[in-house]
């Protein structure tokens, strides 16, 4: 794997494939965690955490176990299985020897548990016929894009709540307005990798 | 037959495989949780209102359970009842808690001070104050707007008639309010003590008078009036030294202004006896 194939995957994940953004997966953390910013961070940090960790697990059931016996269409089920208990696992894990991880982590651990976007990048690394190395760097760059939409849009609402607007824009209104604002305007990197990497 | 019994076995075998490494990280991995922390965090209110000085019940909980000089009667909205059960749990004697009330320093009402401008931008206290120190004429009093009234988890602070007022029946003297007022005109004094000046203006007297006709002119009546020493004028405004107060409301006779004020005495609760 060349230098420049490791940087379009990354970059691609974080930028013109954005989960968040573009993809449309993990909108219900995107919404409902992003209104103060270091809930934000915390639950981004924890989502590229957790994405690392489960596409390292199932990648290889995928490939060793379920295409090797012709069980490919298994795959979402043994996928919820396995994310749901590896989740479990680390928080016990974090509790017993990292406190102070587990502290600022914890919280945010089981409302990951079978978070779309984490279940979406283990089904995608698959689809997209990437290999181990690849659909690593896939989920690491597809957690940072979490954590930049997330970090955007915290600033972004944190503008919106000091602003006087309609009444009958306040609350869930106005922030999905502004989540929409917000995925156009990804939209415009749309194409741009491709050419600097020429791909 | 084989077609799905093969797949069936394999996520069964998965979700074993999950089921018994989880229970067996449960057992080994477990941390165990101190039941004196658990215990007193069950008796303290959850206000999480930071009057202990700890960042919410559970850190106040956690630092009485490890022990060392933390005092059991800090909790101020759980009052004796809290303390007494604190005790309990920890096996000490029970402190009583000293009760406090928040106090709002200031009289200006509308009727009594006027605004300087139409203020037209948010309606909060801090928005307002920091547009040429708030729409009043008065840059000392309170702005009216009510951040203490949306501080306050008790309902126990209300604005009416541009004065934030406080209900000392239902203020538990946590601080949310004082600490939230970006006039630092909002003071937590013990519930005993009932005379207080309703003014925190730095202005000099004859300027007082002029922006508002309920404020402190520094005439140091009250000085003199006090037997003591208990009432001095600094900053131009007269202050009570709460240690040396004796409610005996001398200086609220001889304010001119009538803006040393004094609470009626509460009245003694009635004692129910059970039994």
């Amino acid at each position: 794997m060349s230098l420049s194939a490791v940087f379009y995957i990354v970059l691609s994940a974080i930028i013109t494939n954005n989960y968040v953004l573009a993809k449309f997966l993990g909108i219900c953390p995107f919404l409902g965690v992003s209104k103060k910013l270091d809930s934000a961070m915390g639950m981004s940090v924890a989502v590229i955490f957790v994405m690392v960790i489960a596409t390292a697990v199932t990648w290889p059931i995928q490939t060793y176990l379920l295409d090797k016996h012709g069980m490919g269409y298994m795959q979402t089920i043994i996928f919820i299985l396995v994310i749901a208990a590896l989740v479990q696992m680390i928080e016990i894990f974090l509790k017993k020897y990292i406190p102070a991880l587990h502290k600022s982590l914890g919280i945010y651990l089981p409302l990951i548990t079978t978070n779309c976007a984490i279940l979406g990048v283990c089904v995608l690394n698959i689809d997209n016929g990437y290999g181990f190395l690849q659909s690593m760097l896939n989920s690491f760059g597809s957690g940072v894009g979490f954590l930049l939409a997330m970090f955007l849009f915290a600033g972004v609402r944190s503008k919106i709540e000091t602003n006087d607007y309609p009444e009958a824009f306040k609350g869930v209104a106005s922030t999905l307005i502004a989540a929409s604002i917000t995925s156009l305007c990804f939209l415009g990197f749309s194409g741009m990798l491709e050419n600097i990497f020429g791909m | 037959m084989q077609a799905f019994i093969i797949p069936i076995a394999a996520a069964v075998a998965i979700a074993l495989i999950a089921a018994l490494l989880l229970s067996l990280a449960a057992k080994f991995m477990a941390v165990p949780v101190n039941e004196t922390q658990a215990a007193i965090r069950a008796e303290l209110p959850g206000a999480n209102c930071g009057a202990c000085g700890f960042a919410g019940c559970d850190d106040y909980a956690a630092a009485l359970a490890e022990g060392g000089d933390v005092k059991t009667n800090l909790c101020v909205p759980g009052a004796d009842a809290v303390a007494a059960a604190i005790a309990a749990i920890l096996g000490q004697d029970a402190e009583d808690v000293i009760e406090q009330v928040a106090n709002v320093r200031c009289s200006g009402l509308c009727d009594v001070t006027k605004p300087e401008m139409d203020y037209q931008g948010l309606k909060t206290c801090a928005a307002a104050k920091g547009l040429f120190g708030g729409p009043g004429s008065c840059k000392y009093g309170c702005i009216g707007f009510g951040d203490c009234e949306r501080a306050c988890p008790y309902g126990a602070i209300q604005v009416c008639n541009g004065l934030a007022k406080v209900d000392r029946e239902k203020c538990v003297g946590c601080g949310m309010c004082a600490r939230t007022c970006p006039q630092h005109i909002i003071d937590i004094i013990p519930d005993v003590k009932r005379v207080y000046v309703a003014c925190s203006s730095a202005d000099k007297g004859a300027v007082t008078n002029k922006l508002c006709s309920a404020g402190c002119i520094g005439c140091k009546l009250c000085e003199k009036a006090c037997k003591f020493d208990a009432v001095h004028v600094e900053n131009n405004h007269a202050v009570i030294d709460i240690d040396k107060c004796k409610n005996c409301g001398l200086c609220a006779k001889a304010c001119p202004k009538k803006v040393i004020k004094m609470y009626p005495k509460p009245q003694a609760k009635p004692v129910v006896k059970v039994g």
